[in-house]
């Protein structure tokens, strides 16, 4: 099919990369339009699919300054978008052994001493391409309510986009990504079926059964299988 | 970008048979039937997109056309032009790739006392494991055993698996899990601690491990946290490695590195080398879009064939049945498996069940493809894709409303931002490439036939036989990778390194030229598909051309 007749099937976009012009046809994500530009991607590119947080991205429209942050890879290009991607941001990543720590604001604050340096602007959140409440988890984070940080950053795909816009130099993930650990590994309660199955299994108790099924025949083995009790749901 | 007014319609049908659903139990089909229906209508027996290998350990076996191009692929390295005695880094254990199993094997090499490198390509964590979001399996409820597993896994994979690869990871489950949680992995629990399991299709027993549906990135990002809180463990991200470098002794003694964005190369020396580069999705095999990362491409395969490693099932892919659709810009993505285990079935245009939606996933894809193709009861989307509609709505039927925004909030949230509402509409699904069954030969923990080199994860074959259970390659990578990140720190601390050569390469290349290949054969490892449109490529290809072909472009 010539290019042309397409076109008129096809609506054309007018977009913005890093303030250059292109056009790409509608129902593309920002990351398949940069690609349709002839972009070849190296950083600002991950899993494709929303959850490694590689192609953090920010936009807006030439008729609308307003800051929007997007992943490229889940958003639709518009019309008269301005796109620039964000792919890497420099904070610094204090050294801690998880086993040593207890789960206290204290001990947050002594990995984290800026964190009692914020001051509520909420630009954490505005920025957050999950749209994850991050101001809230930070104030969760000084009460020491540790369960909600745990959820309410549960999404989080460290992108860094909150601490590229925080004020205070803060780098709201990272703190988030250590009192999800603390949480995990403390408050949770810890789970005895598994315990005394690991037990079980490191004193050899299905070793023989395995070595049973191992030497069956292969026709028996299929059978077991299909004849095997289905737990219901 | 709400469903169009023709979509609706079949909506509507969908909509009026559910009650009935509801009570409709369509039984699991026996394994002799599997058999059939796979061998009628699973990509993997088509005909097309497959040649014989020219050469290798694997020579005159049967692979999709892009893995044996990968394979029979150039080396991106002159050895002429490489001086040896330019060692950038010298260390015990090199990791290639830093998925779950190559994070896994590196916590394991540091504890063990080795001095540690990850090489990797994109960002540390950049994976498929990141994208994993249904779970991981482990036989540790009461009711359950690791020799339930066992027999589990051997029947999915069509009982072609490798029995002391199977037992292994059977075996290691309750600890791997045991692990990640005093790493601080947040797994779902009930409130006294218990795990909330799932049991998802060909699973006797609910044993599927989830943090809601981020299991993958929960997981990846305690592993990654706790590798940067470690002394002795070095990474380098946008740095992959492009070839093996061995020993005149025969041994695998480090690899070459290319900065992606200088393209200068450096060498690393290392006692053992441990490749975890994961899948092969990006390399579309039967031009199909897929769930992979972007630098899922094959690398480890073709890096470790060269070397004299063979692969087992090479030739088996797993298309996952549940592929989104619709929108277009989100073809090819996954829609987690367990939206079939908490009841979502798979229907087809006039509102009926296509097969039982606990199916194993070969099964249930060969089953839509069959629904699309021969019966045409599938929807075509506007961009002229087909699929099957998953029922998402009838989940919350069955276990009470807010089932699904608690248990599916990545899933909700990606559709939201395209307007579809998943608590109330079905999405279409169609298969997608998902996951390489196959891979490197390898021994229980992760050791391949030639002495150095360890391939634990997706990059490792047999564990699965043809058919992966979903929840089970998850699990594979923490098992073997700490079984591998052990085991070549024990190597290292013993082996003892003869001189650095790449005469490998030059025997690779020589073969090559003799075949008449060199010309025909791309640079291998791929590292990053190209998606960039080209000058020559025509807008015409995104919406005239059949998801076989045109789509790839997009995924
Ligand atoms: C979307 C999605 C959802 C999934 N959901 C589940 C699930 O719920 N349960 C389950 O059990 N399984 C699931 N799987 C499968 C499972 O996640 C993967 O099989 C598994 O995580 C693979 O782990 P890996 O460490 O072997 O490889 P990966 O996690 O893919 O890691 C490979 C690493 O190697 C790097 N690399 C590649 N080539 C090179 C090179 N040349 N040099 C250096 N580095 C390189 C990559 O960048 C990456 O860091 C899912 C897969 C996908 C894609």
């Amino acid at each position: 099919m010539a290019e042309a007749e397409v076109a008129e099937k096809v609506r054309m976009l007018d977009i913005y990369i890093m303030e250059k012009h292109y056009q790409v046809p509608e129902g593309l994500t920002i990351q398949t339009a940069l690609e349709y530009c002839g972009y070849r991607l190296i950083r600002g590119c991950g899993c494709r699919g929303g959850s490694c947080g590689a192609c953090a991205t920010v936009y807006n429209f030439t008729h609308d300054p307003t800051l929007r942050y997007g992943l490229a890879c889940q958003t639709a290009v518009e019309l008269d978008m301005c796109v620039v991607q964000i792919p890497c941001f420099p904070t610094a990543k204090p050294i801690y052994d998880i086993k040593k720590l207890r789960p206290t604001v204290d001990q947050v604050l002594g990995i984290y001493p800026d964190l009692a340096t914020c001051f509520g602007c909420n630009n954490c959140t505005q920025s957050c391409p999950q749209d994850i409440e991050v101001m809230d988890f930070m104030s969760a984070a000084l009460r020491g309510d540790f369960p909600a940080v745990t959820a309410e950053s549960f999404e989080c795909v460290m992108c860094g986009m909150c601490a590229a816009r925080c004020p205070q130099g803060l780098s709201p993930y990272n703190i988030a990504m250590l009192i999800r650990r603390l949480h995990g590994r403390y408050l949770l309660p810890k789970s005895k079926h598994l315990e005394e199955k690991v037990k079980e299994i490191e004193e050899g108790k299905y070793d023989a059964e395995y070595e049973k099924l191992r030497s069956t025949p292969m026709e028996e083995l299929r059978h077991i299988y299909d004849e095997r009790w289905i737990e219901p749901k | 970008m709400p469903y169009p007014p023709y979509m609706e319609e079949s909506i509507r049908k969908l909509e009026a048979s559910r009650q009935r659903r509801m009570k409709e139990e369509i039984p699991l089909i026996s394994s002799d039937e599997r058999d059939i229906i796979v061998r009628k209508y699973h990509p993997d027996y088509r005909e097309t997109g497959k040649r014989k290998l020219l050469l290798g350990p694997n020579k005159d076996e049967t692979m999709p056309e892009e893995l044996a191009n990968q394979l029979e692929g150039n080396s991106r390295v002159d050895p002429d032009k490489v001086d040896l005695s330019k060692i950038g880094y010298d260390v015990d254990v090199l990791i290639i790739g830093s998925g779950g199993a190559g994070l896994s094997a590196a916590l394991l090499a540091q504890e063990n006392g080795a001095k540690v490198l990850i090489a990797t390509k994109l960002r540390l964590g950049d994976s498929n494991t990141i994208g994993a979001e249904g779970g991981t399996q482990a036989a540790d409820r009461p009711n359950d055993s690791p020799v339930l597993h066992y027999l589990d896994t051997m029947g999915g994979g069509h009982f072609e698996n490798v029995p002391e690869l199977v037992w292994a990871m059977a075996r290691d489950a309750p600890m791997a899990i045991k692990w990640l949680e005093d790493l601080g992995v947040n797994w779902d629990k009930e409130t006294d601690g218990s795990m909330r399991e799932l049991e998802l299709a060909g699973e006797c027993r609910r044993r599927v491990h989830s943090c809601k549906d981020y299991t993958g990135l929960e997981v990846m990002r305690v592993l990654r946290d706790e590798v940067r809180c470690r002394d002795n463990i070095d990474y380098i991200e946008f740095e992959p490695a492009i070839e093996l470098i061995m020993d005149d002794e025969g041994q695998v003694a480090g690899a070459i590195l290319v900065n992606l964005e200088t393209n200068e190369l450096s060498l690393v020396r290392a006692k053992a080398v441990i490749v975890a580069t994961g899948g092969l999705g990006r390399l579309h095999t039967q031009g199909f879009p897929t769930t992979n990362h972007y630098g899922a491409t094959a690398d480890g395969l073709a890096m470790a064939y060269r070397v004299g490693c063979s692969l087992i099932y090479g030739d088996s892919i797993q298309y996952h049945p549940t592929g989104a659709v619709y929108p277009l810009q989100f073809v090819g993505i996954l829609i987690t498996e367990n939206v079939r285990a908490l009841g979502g079935q798979i229907i087809n245009i006039d509102g009926e069940q296509v097969a039982c939606n606990l199916e194993p996933r070969d099964i249930l894809a060969s089953f839509e493809i069959r629904e699309c193709t021969e019966r045409h009861k599938g929807i075509t989307t506007p961009a002229g894709n087909v699929g099957v509609w998953e029922d998402i709505p009838l989940i919350d039927m069955i276990h009470g409303e807010g089932t699904i925004a608690r248990r599916l909030p990545s899933l909700v949230h990606k559709f939201s931002r395209f307007n579809i509402d998943l608590i109330h509409e079905p999405v279409l699904v169609y298969p997608t490439l998902h996951y390489q069954n196959g891979g490197v030969r390898m021994d229980a923990n992760s050791a391949t036939e030639v002495p150095g080199l360890w391939v634990p994860g997706e990059v490792g074959g047999g564990v699965h036989g043809r058919n992966r259970l979903g929840g089970n390659a998850t699990l594979d990578i923490y098992v073997f990778g700490r079984r591998a990140g052990r085991e070549a720190t024990r190597y290292a601390k013993e082996v003892k390194l003869g001189k650095l050569t790449l005469n490998h390469v030059r025997q690779w290349q020589k073969e090559l030229e003799w075949l008449g290949i060199v010309k025909e054969r791309p640079f291998s490892p791929m590292l990053l598909p190209n998606y960039a449109r080209q000058p020559s490529d025509y807008l015409a290809d995104l919406y005239t051309e059949k998801l076989q072909s045109g789509l790839v472009k997009l995924a």
